[in-house]
């Protein structure tokens, strides 16, 4: 059993890419969890996306040795998307490591993270990173964080994970500073489920912090919310390898497996306790994480339905924080209507089930979840999905979500931000500026933030904007559901829930994009955005009038069959609707409105 | 089957040489220093022999020299080919024996000798009427000189038919009209008028691809084909198929036995044919030819039996491409009724993009420019 003492638990967490996972790889490598020949950058992002991207989508954790301490160092994903994350990481912790880019400074996620932290009541150890760049500022830097955060960073560690600067100063630190945990060895088993995943080795593995008691090997435990109970056949830790324990203590952190198949039956947020001896009351619990964007997945090819269906189940199987239901699209079939807790996270998923599962899919556009009152007391729905709208003789009000976003950026660019927010409806509530910078916190529409909000904000920043919100609650909203009719008939997974005022432009927008998107045909192909029956935008595609073989011979009639042989498998990957053929390219292109102002 | 049988056969020989390759030629055409006459002579006769073996007691209604530049054959050649195809197979009375021709000065020396070896129909590479487009499609001859050419193919043949290119990039609708006016004038009782194409793997392509050549815009290309047809069906010269004219009763019977989808013999490097249901191919390349024949009587580098549905589509895309219209015996010759998409069939009528009678598929004036895509449609595509 590790003495309370000398256990310290903490999470790193920083903006995006600031270099919470390389110092991670520092804090590994000296403490001598993995060799040098072990060694890879970003050792703890072990998805292929991860990877590639790099970037932290899941929090990891690894057990350290440092000078006789215990130190369970818990690495987080910087991105606003998987926030979740991070707050669970920090539930199991005392206290975090604040890592600021010294040439970057303090950004949107670093706020939101370190305001997170000091909620939990951490202790918090600044560390400015980094500082072996060129442009590196770490005085400056120094100065911001006490200006911004108010936060003491008079003994912020200075250092370079790329480098190793600073490595033992940081462990010294987490060990001076940190709290270590409290916690009764003799009480009845009180243990956090923090997190749990998919293993095709292991089974479901999970995550805990044990709070009091000891959890065991052979020990029979009751999940206290879902009411199950099972037996702990493995308990452990990660150095970041494996390592198998016969028990944790008060205090550490540390997984279990207990013959548990899906990672559904197993609610992250639950108490542990001794299904003989539980506990009388279970920890607090998490907060549920709840999808705020949801698209539709489709198949390319209709054939491929079923496996798209085994796909999501089984990427669900080892992560939950997406939602799928199956949904049916007269313009592109069977497919499913998937909720993500941001952009980022539909891309990813969408990304993992096209790369890890060999599908080609059509993504429709990203929607948020409406509530929608109902005329004559007939009461309240939830919107998924725009193609669901009741008629609108039905609605009584409609209610749309709301973020508060904290956006950074450069003075410079202030002025082209204030006008995209106003653009999008934005309702401006702070503005204040710090050395270079400004600190602007607007009231959005969340509907206009997931509209390629964050494409725009990056490329008139020229990506020196950073973006955090959080949800605040419903509004009404003038909004009306706009449809998209080809060849006049509607495309239920074109259609759009749109404010009134956006209406137009959007929907001109949208035609014009389909007229470039949609060959030409043998007939021509009026394309019209409409709101109820009245049309607000119109194109025409006009008629095809040339295709033909110039020169056809003997020898070629092979060559000619045989193209089109291969025009017919082609038109797999066509939808075909009010007899038009419309390219899967048109629905993916068609949403990504691109340079739209 | 059996009335298909008693068709006349048609013959193509490919002659593979040419002195250069044109920019816009995807055909099977070799530059090459020296070529051994005497060997190449005898592996044709062998080729023709073999495949003659094959096709047993069918009457031949034309010979096609074809190439790459087959008016560089020595007429000997020639002479020796046709006099062996008449030993193999009957002629039909009226046979039509068509050589493709350079209109050089060089080449319209031999026109008399190849006329003597049984040539009766020349058709003239001239490709255009401008010099400044001829350099453009990287022809060796000019205007004069092809013109000179014409007029003597036209001294010793019964029977002459040009080429030429239009919609090239940057001509006017004004300089096309003038040009093709002056085409007809001459008097020849056929025309092949094609647009420019930019065939994969050719040097245009590459020119297309690097932004240094626009082809034409396709509507305004459109615009050029309905006036073409138009002047040259007033001039006595109507369009038979997609870019081939001619007054009528001067066809070329040789063409119309491939987009009738009758059978015909291709000998010859990389020569295609069609032996009752089964696509013949030769090697392509020509010393691979030459060796395969010297070393096993034939070029022969596959042959594919054709299914049902597989006749059957080739037959409608050939059979659409005529003004005839496709007949639609030959596909239920095929024993594939069925690959006509009935629905496609009925929506192309209504666009009133083809026409259908009991006996035929019949693509309507303004369907001929949409035509790969009709034939897409109607095979169910
Ligand atoms: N020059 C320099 N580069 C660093 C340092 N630390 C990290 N980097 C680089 O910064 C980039 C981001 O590093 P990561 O460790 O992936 O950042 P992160 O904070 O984990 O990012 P997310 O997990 O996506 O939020 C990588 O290219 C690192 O190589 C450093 O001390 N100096
Ligand atoms: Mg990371």
């Amino acid at each position: 059993m590790t003495p309370l003492d000398k256990i310290r638990n903490f999470s790193i967490i920083a903006h995006i890419d600031h270099g919470k996972s390389t110092l991670a790889d520092r804090l590994i490598q000296r403490t001598g969890g993995l060799s040098e020949r072990e060694m890879s950058a970003q050792v703890l992002d072990n998805m292929d996306i991860e990877k590639e991207r790099g970037i932290t989508i899941k929090a990891q954790t690894v057990r350290l040795d440092w000078k006789g301490h215990v130190l369970n160092l818990m690495d987080t994903p910087g991105h606003v998307d998987f926030a979740y994350e991070v707050s669970r990481s920090l539930a199991a912790c005392e206290g975090a490591l604040l890592v600021v880019d010294a040439a970057q400074g303090v950004e949107a996620q670093t706020l939101a993270n370190v305001y997170q932290s000091i909620e939990h009541d951490h202790e918090i150890v600044p560390v400015i990173n980094k500082i072996d760049l060129p442009a590196a500022e770490p005085e400056k830097v120094r100065a911001e964080i006490e200006e911004v955060i108010g936060l003491d960073a008079s003994e912020a560690v200075l250092a370079s994970a790329k480098t190793g600067i600073g490595i033992d100063e940081i462990l010294d630190a987490v060990v001076a500073k940190i709290p270590p945990p409290k916690g009764d060895a003799t009480a009845p088993l009180k243990a956090m489920l923090v997190d749990s995943w998919y293993d095709p080795y292991l089974g479901v593995v999970i995550l805990v912090r044990v709070v009091d008691g000891v959890l065991k090997k052979g020990q029979q435990i009751k999940f206290m919310n879902a009411g199950t109970t099972h037996l702990v056949d493995r308990v452990g830790c990660f150095r970041p390898k494996i390592e198998q324990l016969t028990e944790l203590s008060p205090g550490e952190i540390g997984f279990i497996t207990a013959q548990i198949k899906e990672v559904a039956q197993t609610m992250v947020g639950d108490t542990i306790t001794d299904a003989r001896k539980p506990a009388a009351e279970a920890l607090p619990g998490f907060k549920e994480v709840q999808s705020v964007v949801f698209c539709g997945l489709f198949p390319v090819d209709a054939n491929d339905f079923e496996k798209l269906r085994e796909s999501i189940s089984k990427l669900r199987l080892n992560d939950a924080s997406f939602t799928f239901e199956m949904e049916t699209s007269a313009a592109l079939g069977f497919g499913f209507r998937c909720g993500f807790l941001g952009l980022l996270h539909l891309e990813i998923i969408q990304e993992r089930l096209t790369r890890e599962y060999d599908l080609d899919l059509i993504t429709t556009a990203p929607s948020v979840v409406y509530r929608i009152v109902l005329t004559h007391g007939a009461g309240e729905l939830e919107l998924h999905n725009p193609a669901d709208m009741p008629d609108p003789s039905r609605i009584e009000s409609i209610y749309e979500p709301w973020i508060e976003a904290t956006i950074y950026v450069p003075d410079e660019y202030l002025g082209s931000i204030l006008k995209l927010c106003q653009d999008r409806r934005g309702i401006q509530k702070n503005l204040t500026y710090v050395g270079g910078r400004a600190q602007v916190t607007y009231e959005l529409p969340l509907n206009e933030v997931v509209f390629d909000f964050y494409d725009r904000l990056k490329s008139i920043t020229r990506g020196y904007a950073s973006f955090d919100y959080h949800q605040t609650g419903y509004r009404e909203g003038d909004l009306v559901k706009m449809s998209i009719l080809v060849n006049n008939e509607p495309v239920d997974a074109l259609s759009m829930i749109v404010h009134r005022s956006a209406a137009e432009a959007r929907g001109r927008h949208m035609c014009e994009r389909l007229k470039d998107l949609i060959p030409r045909h043998l007939f021509k192909i009026p394309i019209q955005a409409a709101i109820g029956g009245k049309v607000i935008a119109r194109e025409t595609i006009a008629a095809l009038r040339k295709d033909v073989t110039a020169k056809c011979y003997g020898g070629d009639i092979t060559r000619k069959r045989k193209l089109l042989e291969k025009q017919k498998e082609g038109k797999k990957r066509m939808r075909e609707y009010g007899s038009v053929q419309i390219p899967q390219e048109a629905f993916i292109a068609a949403l990504r409105m691109g340079d739209e102002g | 089957m059996d009335a298909i049988i008693t068709e006349p056969l048609a013959l193509y020989i490919h002659w593979p040489f040419c002195v250069s390759k044109c920019p816009y030629c995807d055909f099977n055409s070799h530059v090459r220093e020296g070529v051994d006459q005497a060997a190449w002579r005898a592996a044709l006769l062998a080729d023709l022999a073999h495949e003659a073996a094959l096709l047993p007691g069918r009457t031949l209604g034309s010979i096609f020299f074809g190439g790459g530049t087959p008016s560089l054959m020595p007429p000997a050649t020639v002479a020796a080919l046709i006099e062996a195809a008449g030993r193999h197979w009957r002629f039909a009375g009226d046979i039509e024996i068509t050589l493709e021709a350079n209109p050089s000065s060089v080449e319209a020396a031999r026109f008399a000798d190849l006329a003597a070896a049984g040539v009766n129909r020349v058709s003239l590479g001239l490709q255009s009427l401008n010099d400044e487009a001829l350099h453009f499609l990287g022809r060796a001859h000019g205007v004069e000189e092809g013109l000179a050419a014409l007029a003597t193919a036209q001294r010793h043949f019964g029977r002459v038919s040009f080429d030429l290119i239009y919609a090239l990039p940057g001509q006017s609708g004004e300089a096309w009209e003038a040009e093709l006016e002056r085409a007809i004038g001459f008097g020849t009782g056929h025309l092949s008028l094609y647009q420019l194409t930019i065939e994969p793997g050719t040097r245009f392509a590459t020119l297309a691809r690097e932004g240094k050549l626009t082809p034409a815009d396709p509507d305004f290309a459109a615009d050029l084909f309905e006036l073409t047809r138009e002047r040259a069906a007033a001039a006595g010269l109507p369009a038979y198929e997609i870019s081939n004219h001619a007054r009528p009763g001067e066809e070329s019977r040789h063409n119309l036995t491939y987009w009738r989808y009758g059978d015909y013999a291709g000998i010859g490097p990389g020569a295609h044919g069609r032996r009752g249901s089964r696509a013949t191919l030769r090697h392509r390349k020509p010393e691979n030819w030459l060796g395969a024949v010297q070393g096993s009587g034939h070029g022969i580098a596959g042959e594919d039996p054709l299914d049902a549905v597989t006749q059957a589509r080739e037959a409608i895309l050939m059979g659409l491409r005529l003004n005839e219209g496709l007949d639609l015996a030959r596909v239920r010759a095929a024993g594939a009724g069925e690959a006509i998409d009935a629905d496609a069939a009925a929506r192309l009528e209504r666009l009133g993009l083809i026409r259908r009678e009991p006996a035929r598929i019949v693509v309507r004036e303004a369907g001929m420019l949409l035509l790969d895509r009709i034939a897409a449609e109607l095979v169910g595509v």
